[in-house]
């Protein structure tokens, strides 16, 4: 058993489970989007930064990967955390503005508006790859992709074309944090090789 | 062309002792005649792109055609880089030292009959001093060059790197092989600690530090290691590392095969970006010619260690520099950084213990295993041993690379051996550690060049590229410019440096429009910080630099634009105006005729004025005036 503080707080954790895994089971409160248990964490999203303090030095780190240590102190509502919150918020607001998801989270931690131009008011998306995890890790198909790189990033199909690789599990829109997928999913969608009801056979 | 042949003759060349080097040392500098002149071309890539291949078959035939006798016919011998690549194609008469820069094919003749049959100079092909206008006979004494202490490029513009007997008779692979037979893995690792050799690449981390901890990780999880060379070099205006690779290929092989004994490594790996062909083409002869005396690969020097290693071209992104992006891009997976709070040296390379070091650090390994740590340590400052290549771009008049002992001051470098900027004012700032590195004013300019003073300077060595900015460039306009590089680099994956970093250029899009409030300077800074604090990787976490360092030394410029909407340096667009000072026109004409949208009236020697409504501020008008008349505000 490893043992640490999260906002002072005791806690004890098992080796090899993150801050994260730590934190919640505890009850304690840490924003996420991109995680999600039944695939490994992958660092996208940012929201989970806590703050790691010793005596003279501090460090921001995603609790979602940061694996427990002993005798570390976490934070979980620091200015500097805040101040990760809110812009990561404040621009998803501008980047997804018609994700209700993102406007709920974004309002439950006080962000209600965005400086930001938004470009695309009918854009959902925020481009975590979660869907892509899923239906890799736990379907095990690749159905979906996310090509490119920087500001030109997506995601969909293999070449943006429907693919009759996926079996319409529905397994990414489930995990979808901002309701994306339900956009997407037609545009991933081919024509099955097999009907839906020969497969339930 | 002194030994080509040497390198084919494969299984009689393999060396299998320190004495059988030392033998075929000898026998190299005994068939060389020390008073033969040599024409020495430079065939880096700056004087490959001005024609200096040209220029050494010009001569190559000159020499055929010139009936010199048999006894002075010189040598012709071509080089990697030797730093001054805007004076390019260079050409060095040897031992005498003429240097002749910008030379032409045409020139050939004339080099070959004045200087080589006669002794004379071709004074127009010499170097100009341009702050007195003197003529420069000799390499040594122009200003770039006696400035500089150059311990890791010492050999490159002296030796061929295509033909490995060039090197040995330099004095190349001693250190291997005194490793080899005198010391022990653990003493070359002592000796690289106690040399306070930091890492060339970027964050300065103690090599010898990096070492150890490696070894640490093997004692728990044992072999293999992994060695790596990083010759990614995405920065925009760097090419030191390309330059060693390309110019001394063998001194990055010699530091990786000792850094591969020191950690009991028995393969790696050479990340060379793919833009980067001559130093591939370089590196792949040099480790075939090693490989034939048997410096590389099995039973290296008899001494029962054995080590191998491939070249992996970069993917050609600027992230794959980054070192778990590196990691993944040699595994075959697209270059994108790892999320893991695991550090490399314990989990690299298909999660074996790995070292990954800069080509520029590699290359000073085997200068320390032979001279010692404390040879080493001396250079330099205490906590920052040895010197630096940094390549010096922008407004300075001797653009090229240059290398100095760390600490000496920000104004040797740009000033003495850069020779300033262009027209003679000072400079306003110097951009160093690259694109997420920051901006050093003038006032400043005294600040010794050392890892730790750039960064209390809130700058950053990075690894070494220096753009020099004059009173012509605009703050804002260099933010939005690397803003925008690394916005189209990033890979992506995290939130703060996908969707942070347009967002900070749109912030400065709209001061370049004079938009903006002293509020939306608080948002940069803080949305900075943000972006510091969370991005996944350096890339993200360290693209703020260059912004907040211009916040903190040019806050006045960013006020007038969106204060007074005022551009200073006269750049934003949107924010200029160009005017005739009537006093100072001449009524040449000039400028009315090269104006492309016609706005400038005016009759043939009297005053011209610009019509502000049409003008579309493209600045012709102000390079096309021969007497300053035009002003742009
Ligand atoms: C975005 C990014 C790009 C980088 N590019 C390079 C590079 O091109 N060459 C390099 O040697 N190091 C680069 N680095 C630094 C490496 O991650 C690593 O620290 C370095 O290669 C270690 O070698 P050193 O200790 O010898 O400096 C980069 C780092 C980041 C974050
Ligand atoms: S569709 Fe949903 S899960 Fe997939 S990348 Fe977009 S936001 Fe993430
Ligand atoms: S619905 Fe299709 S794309 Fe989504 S997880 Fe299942 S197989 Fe993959
Ligand atoms: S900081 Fe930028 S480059 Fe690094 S992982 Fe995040 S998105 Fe990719
Ligand atoms: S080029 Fe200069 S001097 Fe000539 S007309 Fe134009 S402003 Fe006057
Ligand atoms: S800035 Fe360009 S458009 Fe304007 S007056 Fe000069 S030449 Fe003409
Ligand atoms: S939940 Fe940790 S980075 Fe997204
Ligand atoms: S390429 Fe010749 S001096 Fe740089």
């Amino acid at each position: 058993m490893i043992t640490f503080t999260i906002n002072d707080q005791k806690v004890t954790a098992k080796k090899g489970w993150t801050v994260l895994e730590t934190a919640r089971e505890y009850g304690i409160e840490i924003p996420t989007l991109c995680h999600h248990p039944a695939v490994k964490p992958s660092g996208a999203c940012r929201l989970c930064m806590v703050e790691l303090k010793e005596k003279n030095w501090s460090k921001l780190v995603a609790s979602c990967i940061y694996p427990v240590a002993e005798g570390i102190n976490v934070y979980t509502e620091t200015p500097r955390v805040h101040n990760v919150r809110r812009w990561i918020l404040e621009m998803l607001l501008a980047s997804c503005p018609a994700s209700p998801e993102i406007s709920a989270l974004a309002q439950a931690h006080g962000v209600v508006s965005t400086r930001f131009k938004i470009h695309d008011p009918s854009q959902t998306c925020m481009i975590c790859g979660l869907c892509q995890r899923i239906c890799e890790e736990v379907v095990g198909l690749s159905a979906i992709a996310v090509v490119d790189r920087g500001v030109h990033k997506k995601v969909g199909s293999p070449f943006m074309r429907p693919t009759d690789v996926c079996v319409a599990c529905g397994c990414c829109l489930t995990v979808c944090p901002t309701g994306a997928m339900k956009d997407i999913f037609d545009t991933v969608r081919g024509e099955p090789k097999m009907p839906l009801t020969q497969l339930a056979m | 062309m002194h030994d080509h042949a040497l390198a084919e003759q494969s299984d009689a060349l393999r060396l299998r002792s320190l004495d059988d080097l030392n033998r075929l040392r000898k026998q190299i500098l005994d068939k060389r005649d020390p008073d033969q002149p040599e024409i020495v071309v430079c065939h880096g890539t700056g004087c490959l792109a001005n024609g200096s291949a040209d220029v050494s078959a010009a001569i190559r035939s000159a020499l055929d055609t010139s009936g010199i006798e048999a006894k002075v016919v010189p040598g012709i011998k071509t080089t990697g880089c030797q730093g001054f690549c805007s004076h390019g194609p260079l050409v060095v008469i040897r031992p005498r030292g003429i240097f002749y820069q910008k030379v032409k094919p045409k020139d050939a003749k004339e080099i070959i009959e004045k200087t080589i049959v006669q002794g004379d100079v071709v004074k127009r092909l010499l170097y100009k001093n341009p702050t007195d206008g003197e003529k420069i006979l000799h390499e040594q004494d122009i200003p770039f060059y006696k400035r500089q202490t150059r311990v890791v490029l010492h050999n490159i513009g002296k030796i061929d790197p295509t033909d490995i007997s060039d090197t040995i008779a330099s004095g190349g692979y001693q250190a291997l092989a005194k490793a080899l037979t005198t010391m022990t893995p653990e003493q070359v690792v002592q000796e690289i600690e106690t040399s306070g050799l930091r890492g060339r690449g970027g964050a300065g981390f103690p090599t010898g530090r990096k070492w150890r901890s490696a070894l640490t990780a093997i004692e728990k999880k044992g072999r293999p290691v992994y060695v790596v060379v990083n010759g990614d070099e995405g920065d925009p205006g760097a090419f030191m590392d390309r330059t060693i690779m390309e110019g001394d290929p063998h001194a990055v092989l010699e530091g990786l095969i000792l850094g591969a004994y020191a950690l009991g490594a028995n393969q790696g790996y050479l990340y060379v970006r793919a833009e980067y062909p001559l130093a591939i083409k370089h590196l792949t002869i040099a480790m075939e010619q090693a490989r034939a005396c048997g410096l590389l690969g099995d039973n290296i020097l008899n001494s029962g260690f054995s080590f191998d290693a491939r070249i992996n071209r970069g993917a050609g992104a600027f992230v794959c520099g980054e070192s778990t992006a590196l990691f993944t891009s040699i595994e075959g997976n697209p270059g994108n950084p790892r999320p893991k709070y695991v550090r490399s040296v314990e989990e690299g390379l298909w999660g074996r213990p790995t070292v990954l070091n800069n080509v520029e650090t590699w290359a000073n390994i085997p200068l320390i295993v032979n001279k010692g740590g404390d040879w080493y340590a001396k250079i330099g400052v205490p906590h920052s041993t040895g010197t630096k290549v940094f390549s010096l771009v922008g407004k300075v008049n001797n653009v090229g690379l240059v290398e100095v002992p760390m600490g000496v001051p920000l104004s040797t470098i740009v000033e003495d051996i850069g020779g300033g900027v262009p027209g003679g004012a000072p400079f306003k700032a110097v951009q160093t550690g690259g694109p997420s590195g920051g901006c050093i004013p003038y006032e400043l300019k005294d600040t010794p060049v050392d890892f730790d003073s750039l960064t209390k300077a809130g700058s950053m060595m990075g690894s070494g590229a220096m753009i020099v900015m004059d009173n012509r460039d605009c703050v804002v306009d260099v933010g939005r410019y690397f803003l925008r590089f690394l916005e189209e680099e990033s890979c992506g994956k995290c939130m703060p440096c996908r969707l942070g970093l347009s967002r900070m250029r749109e912030i400065l899009d709209n001061f370049s429009e004079g938009k903006g409030s002293e509020k939306d300077i608080e948002d940069l800074l803080s949305l900075s910080k943000a972006i510091q604090d969370s991005a996944l990787c350096a890339l993200g976490s360290s693209a703020p630099n260059p912004v907040l360092t211009t916040l903190k030394y040019f806050k006045d410029e960013y006020l007038a634009h969106v204060t007074r909407q005022k551009c200073p340096a006269g750049v934003c667009k949107n924010l200029i105006t160009y005017s005739i000072d009537p006093e100072l026109c001449t009524g040449c004409t000039s400028c009315a005729k090269q104006c492309p949208v016609g706005c400038i009236e005016g009759e043939k020697k009297k005053t011209h004025a610009i019509d502000t409504g049409l003008c579309i501020r493209c600045g012709i008008c102000m390079d096309t005036c021969k007497f300053n008349a035009v002003n742009v505000i």
